[in-house]
């Protein structure tokens, strides 16, 4: 496509031919140009605007003072209250992505076992729940975790309350604490750290099955066998073959869960019930009843860092669909 | 006569890169001819710049004496059948015969007409109505063909055109696309990297390489009259024989042998002289009288049915070669010593030129 | 022979992992669609069938008041804002794929970035925009305009353009150029080559384009409720303000409502994958 209008035929030089691709480049220019301004103006001047706000200064109104640029608000990241949220955050988030990886491998590996038609099946029931709206996903389990709800109902008829009142009775050394934590929320696990990582579970696993089957699917079968012709037991043929080659999916599906799940807000509110303060609702807060927008503005700043050295790295590693 | 295609110093440049570097080349009305090099030898730039695809960095670009060299594809008389035929995917083979017909304004009606017309020639007639994805590789390439041929244009360019077939069909499309071309009388400007293709089915051949124009010629001059060493090389199969130019009738090889070798080289010009296997025999040693010969050993032998093909040692290279496989034919086992020999005729000598 | 009954073994072991999973994934709508027509008046409590959710749910002027109801505002936010991503979005593929010109890498980061950023972020990001906006435009330009269903369009707008033009881009970078080539080579000016062979040939990508921007229009919670001002509820917006007050069975009704909008889009997108896979049929 490097055609240009010319009325008139002449003889071909340097000058036309540069003449030519400056056109096509102009034609191009302005394809983009449209989204270009659209971007430049809603996204990234608001952008901008958000990392300028985060070296101002909270006014004692709540306001923002637009000059006295200092780095206050990065320095609060230091405070316990607000590392606590952090790391809580960041665990929560690390935990979702572990669960998604080890649920969806063995799902993903299975789906490409399975014939054409079977497998497009499979994939179009993925794809459904990721379609579907997803604050009624999440409300979904609001429901289903209620008081007198059907989990309740059903943790009340098994009994198994008392299996979680006996393990929680163990001595520490056999349950650490964490389990011994976690253990006592199953019975009633609406407002729990439990409940949020459940719902950021069923929110992102599509986003981890999908990749996954993709970079497994591309894997020549015929590599598998190969490594089990040249002696190598199925568990050595997995982790020597199958895992290395499917890496890009995995590294893909877990940024694609991780950070979402970092950011999350809307499942920690529903079914956290705000009890457990993540990242996504204590920059929230910052701009409601706490009023500190530079606060709030550095917080987004450190939550966009993570995401875009997770995305860099995960397109220098030469990963390419996300 | 105007050529039907005459490129006068074209030069493309991609950046810093010179993919065709001042070609001159003059392609005759009526004639079958084709672009042989290697991948990367810009053939295919010189034959998307004809079509229109690419413009020259610089050069005059004549179709029928008229300059095009700023055209774009649209407004040029020719057409191309592209390298895995591009046909529209979301048309049929009626509409994607029509298509340019449509494009130069027809009606409906008449460009239906001609592109049945153009259907049956490339003997597809039915087959309006299937989609492309419903066809075999040689139906696709008979569509392209008569998606560009329906336009009579008057130079015909194809680009690779058989590579994608394997390789009953591409004999089969080889005559086809010869009659084609002798029943419509316009010249085929054909790119392809099979020198076979080329040698069985052209009228000229221009042999290219790092973009450069090496030789034209007819096959016979080319296979027989090698410009220089890679054309030699290039097109079938050739022993080199480095040496110097000694006078105008004997080079001296690099083993201190005289050959009697004519060739009009300037006095210690190093060139090399070129003997096909097929043109060298193999004797026992001491057997060989009058006429140029080198001796070596047989180092292997290689039964082709029709030929065995021996590999010599000479004492600084190795040689092919190739003896019909005749009643009575004498045998040669490796490691026996014997002497490779040709008609004076026989050999043809190349410089780097 | 142990082996192939290993391999079985574990195939079913997958197999089972597999429902599991689907169980996992469909469970909860099931027992959302169940209890929306319980009669009890605890959301998770079975209480006899009733209708009564849905009628409740009808009359409610908030949310399907003609006009300004939130199901009407959410409908008109989406298809607004997918009519102007599909364009502007399948503009800059176009240029991304068939072009080189200046600028072009930072405009490709530009553009993925919406779709990575968290929704929080960019929440946050027009929060704080069109405050500063509604300042700048009262002290400098000398008009006023206050947060509304035009802001949320907008920053609608703003992350919808990014997806359409990568689901348009994927198919663009499937098609063969030589496609454009040809028709070219065979009189088509550039804007016939457009209409003829490059349109047709992305239009299921497109459509997939329109769909998904139409589902995360629909979708979308956090950005609308910092871009939205008073006036501007969209149905999320209004059934997550909802949920947070305190659940009512009328919740589960209106989730069963979104969920079957979900759904029709669904199929509307697998009837587009299927035209996608007709004019795949030739290569």
């Amino acid at each position: 496509m490097t055609a240009i209008d010319a009325p008139e035929a002449r003889q071909a030089t340097p000058e036309f031919e540069a003449l030519a691709l400056r056109q096509e480049r102009r034609r191009g220019f302005l394809l983009a140009l449209p989204a270009w301004i659209y971007l430049f103006l809603f996204f990234a001047i608001p952008f901008g605007i958000v990392v300028v706000y985060s070296f101002a200064t909270r006014t004692s109104r709540g306001g923002v003072a637009l000059s006295a640029w200092n780095l206050a608000s990065y320095e609060r990241l230091g405070e316990d209250i607000v590392r606590n949220v952090l790391v809580r955050s960041l665990g929560l988030a690390l935990l979702t992505t572990v669960i998604c990886l080890v649920a969806a491998y063995p799902f993903a590996y299975y789906m490409t076992t399975r014939s054409t038609r079977v497998r497009n099946l499979m994939l179009v029931f993925v794809m459904i729940p990721f379609w579907t709206n997803f604050l009624v996903r999440n409300y979904a389990w609001r429901l289903i975790l209620a008081e007198d709800g059907p989990w309740n109902t059903t943790v009340d008829t098994l009994g198994i309350d008392s299996v979680t009142g006996w393990i929680l009775d163990l001595p520490s050394w056999i349950a650490p604490d964490v389990l011994v934590g976690w253990m006592a929320d199953v019975p009633e696990p609406l407002f729990t750290k439990l409940a949020v990582v459940l719902g950021l579970v069923y929110s992102f696993l599509p986003f981890m099955i999908l990749p996954l089957y993709a970079s497994i699917e591309r894997i020549d079968s015929s590599l598998f066998e190969a490594s089990r012709d040249l002696y190598a037991s199925a568990r050595q043929s997995f982790l020597r073959v199958l895992l290395p080659l499917s890496m890009p999916g995995v590294v893909a599906g877990s940024i694609l869960v991780f950070v979402p799940s970092l950011g999350a807000y809307v499942t920690p509110d529903i079914l956290g019930g705000g009890k457990e303060v993540l990242l996504g609702s204590y920059i929230v807060t910052q701009f409601g009843t706490a009023r500190n927008f530079p606060f709030g503005a550095s917080l987004s700043v450190v939550l966009m860092i993570v995401m875009l050295t997770a995305t860099i790295g995960y397109f220098r590693s030469g990963g390419r669909n996300l | 006569m105007t050529a039907a295609v005459e490129l006068m110093g074209i030069t493309k440049r991609f950046g810093d890169v010179v993919a065709v570097d001042a070609i001159d080349l003059a392609i005759e009305d009526g004639e079958f001819f084709a672009m042989l090099g290697p991948s990367g030898c810009g053939k295919t730039t010189t034959l998307r710049m004809i079509a229109g695809l690419d413009f020259p960095t610089e050069g005059s670009l004549k179709i029928f004496g008229d300059e095009v060299g700023t055209l774009p594809p649209n407004k040029r008389p020719v057409n191309t059948v592209f390298q895995s035929y591009a046909l529209f995917p979301h048309m049929n083979v009626l509409d994607n015969v029509a298509f340019g017909l449509r494009m130069q304004g027809l009606s409906k009606s008449a460009a239906r007409a001609s592109s049945v017309e153009a259907i049956e020639l490339v003997q597809l007639a039915g087959m309006e109505a299937r989609m492309p994805s419903q066809m075999s590789g040689g139906q696709q390439q008979r569509v392209a063909l008569a998606r560009a041929l329906v336009n009579k244009p008057k130079v015909l360019l194809l680009d690779e055109p058989l590579g994608a077939l394997d390789l009953k069909l591409r004999q089969e499309m080889q005559g086809e696309l010869k009659r084609l071309q002798q029943e419509l009388g316009v010249s085929f400007v054909f790119v392809t990297h099979d020198q076979e293709e080329a040698l069985t089915m052209s009228d000229r051949i221009a042999v290219m390489n790092q973009g450069e124009l090496l030789q034209v010629g007819t096959p016979e001059d080319i296979y027989e009259h090698p410009a220089n060493r890679f054309v030699a090389d290039f097109i079938g199969q050739t022993n080199l024989l480095e040496g110097t130019v000694e006078d105008s009738s004997t080079v001296c090889l690099a083993n201190g042998a005289r050959v009697q070798a004519r060739s009009d080289k300037a006095v210690g010009t190093s060139v090399a002289v070129s003997l096909r296997p097929e043109r060298a025999h193999i004797a026992a040693q001491g057997s060989v009288d009058e006429r140029p010969a080198v001796d070596g050993v047989v180092d292997h032998m290689t039964y082709l049915g029709n030929a065995r093909v021996y590999r010599v040692r000479l004492d600084w290279m190795e040689v092919e070669v190739r003896e019909e496989n005749r009643p009575g034919a004498e045998l040669h086992e490796p490691g026996t010593p014997v002497s490779v020999w040709w008609d004076p005729g026989a050999v043809w000598v190349v410089g780097d030129e | 022979m142990t082996d192939s009954v290993r391999t079985q073994t574990s195939q079913r072991v997958l197999g089972l992992h597999a429902v599991f999973v689907y169980v996992f994934f469909y469970a909860p709508i099931l027992i959302l669609v169940v209890f929306s027509f319980s009669g009890d008046r605890l959301v998770g409590r079975w209480g006899g069938f009733t209708f009564d959710w849905y009628g409740e749910f009808l009359d409610n002027e908030q949310l399907t008041a003609f006009h300004d109801g939130a199901i009407w505002t959410s409908l008109k936010v989406a298809a607004v804002s997918t009519v102007i991503a599909v364009v502007l979005g399948t503009l800059a593929a176009l240029s991304l794929e068939r072009f080189r010109f200046r600028g072009q890498r930072v405009f490709d980061a530009l553009l993925y970035l919406p779709i990575i950023i968290p929704d929080v972020t960019m929440g946050i990001m027009m929060l704080i925009f069109f405050s500063e906006a509604i300042t700048f435009a009262d002290t400098y330009l000398g008009f006023e305009f206050a947060k509304g269903l035009k802001t949320v369009v907008i920053s609608h707008i703003a992350f919808n353009i990014s997806f359409v033009s990568v689901v348009v881009r994927a198919r663009l970078a499937g098609m063969d150029s030589r496609l454009e080539e040809a028709a070219m080579d065979l009189y088509a000016t550039r804007w016939q080559t457009f209409a003829h062979v490059t349109f047709p040939q992305i239009l299921p990508g497109v459509l997939g384009g329109a769909l998904l921007a139409l589902t995360l229009s629909l979708d979308d919670v956090v950005v609308t409720q910092f871009a939205a001002g008073p006036g501007a509820t969209t149905l999320p917006v209004f059934v997550f303000s909802l949920i947070r007050r305190g659940v009512t069975p009328m919740i589960n009704a209106v989730s069963v409502v979104m969920l079957v909008a979900s759904l029709l889009l669904i199929a509307l997108m697998l009837l587009a994958d299927g035209l996608r896979s007709v004019a795949d049929k030739s290569s």
